[in-house]
């Protein structure tokens, strides 16, 4: 793993007397795409404000390369900020847009002009240098403010929601493009979304937030298939959280049904949650099931089906390419490797888990 | 509009007809004629007489003033009013809005009996010994007058154009390295321009064309452009001549509506 670049240290902030920021505490390493995923009033954009400088923390140290930058004003930091809705300068040609911060550090004119053409061939832009921003559609936009930042070569590269304004199809398309710019230019990106999607495409680690709290850090896959609580669970992707017990090691019950896991470590008869895809949720006949259902509802969804199957006294979702028809009574199996066992959260704000990535 | 509701406009239409079409009308009749009725440009040229070219030119210069005084007050007033939360900016606008619904002799009349020579502010002075202001009856009472007056029309078209500034569009400059002034020159001066265009248009017009201020806190000593048509309309009785200078400040007006058509695409002063 690189050396760390970024150390926000017991961060809190608070607006208006309402919490936003609980001690929070991440490292962010060098040339790693950061992504904070939640919903909104989460945190994520005031702790990327932070770190962009726009606003101060009330508490909390911002260190950058082992220096402590915290009461540095923005414009003297060594990171860039990419503005949801562009923020672009709509009285200036896009050559004069890009070209902002480096006539600030007077750059030579020829220094700049290769800046220009270098970041529009970046972006896929060659040739908009004489157009102005209210020409260009919402992407060509997005693409502009991203290249405004990168030609100040910043250590880093703040990005606050910028494809939230763009329809699905571009956004997919951009996501691509960002993982592409990223690896061109060897920086870190520190991404703000609430688009769990966006987050697994690109990210190299996500930081999934909620009420001001890191709920869970990890590579996009260990978020996904072991969230550490109801939450992360819940906000990444669809999931079937069901309450069990944790009979013993490698031994839970479900509904009363007794299923083989692989975890261990939750002691003995402990009431816990339990995650279980739906794509892990495997239908098959019913004498060959653990457990008996029947199916209530079929909605085709292109890829697959999502079917929801009443077993148990529990609405179980399930993605299949296998057709099962509405009241049709089903076996549900489910692999052990796939079964994912959570802790109760111990009240409704969960705890704070302060881990290094 | 659909024209199934166009004759809703009806009742305006007439209005306009009566009151602006046919008066305008009038006062090119009357500029192009004289009092035999024949066709002429007497009127218009007028305007360069000696007298008549000097109360142009003190109307011009006493107006730039004023409009010069108002920008320079209003403008960081307009910043700050743009910046300040929601709740609270509503009711900073309502007192700078305040005045404005009171009537506007009456607020000139105020002034001249606060600046009078045994006016309030001078009876204040002597109280306190201090050397009396004589300032009643000169072009600064004029301009202050006009200052006071016009002020909110000038601080509105501001207002709404910076208040239109996203605060990201502000951020990303300072995030791309710029200081405040920096800032202030490239990015927030450029981006209020229809406003800036706006509010001098609102408060130039006006100042170059009033009588009344100049009537009570000048003292008839100095002559503007609009006591001068006043003069020819209510106590020479020469319609035509002062049709003709109406024209000519027309004119004037004419160039500073197309510039702040020109600059103003948005309509951010049409608010008022």
């Amino acid at each position: 793993m690189n050396k760390e670049l970024i150390q926000l240290i017991d961060i809190s902030k608070s607006f208006d007397g309402q919490m936003v920021l609980d001690e929070l505490n991440l490292n962010i390493h060098e040339n790693e795409f950061v992504t904070l995923l939640g919903p909104s009033g989460c945190g994520k954009t005031t702790t990327l404000r932070i770190l962009g400088g726009f606003t101060s923390p009330d508490k909390g140290r911002v260190v950058f390369d082992g220096r402590d930058i915290t009461q540095i004003p923005p414009n003297k930091r060594p990171l860039n900020t990419v503005f949801q809705k562009y923020a672009l300068f709509t009285h200036m040609t896009i050559a004069e847009n890009i070209a902002f911060g480096l006539k600030i550090k007077k750059k030579s004119k020829s220094y700049i002009d290769d800046k220009i053409r270098y970041a529009l061939k970046l972006v896929n832009l060659d040739g908009y240098e004489n157009r102005m921003p209210d020409s260009l559609s919402g992407g060509q936009q997005q693409r502009i403010a991203i290249a405004r930042a990168i030609v100040n070569e910043p250590e880093v590269l703040l990005l606050d929601e910028p494809l939230g304004a763009l329809d699905l199809k571009l956004r997919q398309e951009m996501q691509y493009e960002l993982i592409r710019m990223k690896n061109e230019l060897g920086i870190t990106f520190v991404y703000v979304t609430h688009d769990q999607e966006e987050a697994l495409t690109m990210s190299d680690t996500i930081v999934v937030m909620n009420q001001g709290y890191i709920q869970q850090i990890g590579s996009p896959e260990s978020i996904y298939n072991e969230p550490e609580n109801a939450f992360v669970a819940d906000f990444i992707g669809d999931s079937n959280i069901i309450p069990a017990t944790m009979i013993e090691d490698k031994l839970v019950s479900i509904l009363g049904t007794r299923f083989a896991c692989v975890d261990t470590g939750f002691g003995t008869n402990r009431p816990v949650d339990v995650v279980i895809r739906p794509e892990d949720v495997i239908l098959v006949e019913p004498a060959e099931g653990t457990i008996q259902g029947v199916v209530s509802h079929l909605i085709f969804k292109g890829v697959h089906y999502e079917m929801e199957v009443q077993a148990c006294g529990f609405e179980w979702l399930v993605h299949s390419t296998t057709l099962f028809p509405v009241g049709k009574e089903v076996g549900i199996r489910v692999d052990p490797f796939n079964i994912q066992i959570m802790n109760k959260p111990e009240s409704e704000d969960e705890e704070a888990v302060i881990i290094d990535i | 509009m659909t024209s199934k509701n166009k004759w809703l406009s009806t009742p305006y239409i007439v209005w306009s007809v009566v009151f602006i079409i046919v008066p305008l009308g009038m006062i090119l009749y009357y500029g192009l004629t004289d009092t035999t009725g024949a066709f002429t440009l007497d009127n218009i040229t007028a305007i360069a007489s000696a007298g008549h070219a000097k109360a142009l030119r003190v109307s011009l210069l006493l107006s730039l003033v004023s409009t010069l005084v108002c920008f320079l007050l209003a403008y960081p007033l307009a910043m700050i009013l743009a910046r300040v939360q929601v709740k609270r900016h509503n009711f900073i606008i309502l007192i700078f809005i305040l005045p404005m619904w009171m009537n506007f002799l009456l607020r000139t009349l105020a002034w001249q009996t606060l600046l009078e020579k045994n006016g309030v502010i001078n009876h204040v002075l002597s109280f306190l010994h201090l050397p009396a202001l004589k300032i009643i009856n000169t072009p600064a009472a004029i301009i202050l007058g006009m200052v006071y007056n016009f002020l909110p029309f000038m601080v509105l078209p501001l207002y709404n154009a910076l208040a239109k500034i996203d605060i990201n569009v502000i951020n990303a400059a300072h995030d791309l390295g710029a200081n405040n002034l920096y800032t202030f020159v490239r990015i927030i001066l450029p981006l209020s321009i229809p406003g800036i265009i706006s509010g001098i248009t609102m408060v130039f017009i006006p100042a170059l064309t009033t009588f009344v201020i100049s009537a009570l806190l000048g003292g008839g000593k100095l002559l503007l452009i609009g006591d001068v048509i006043e003069q020819e309309f209510t106590r020479t009785s020469n319609w035509h001549l002062g049709s003709g200078l109406s024209m000519v400040l027309m004119i004037f007006i004419l160039i500073n509506m197309v510039l702040s058509a020109v600059f103003d695409k948005d309509g951010e002063g049409s608010m008022l």
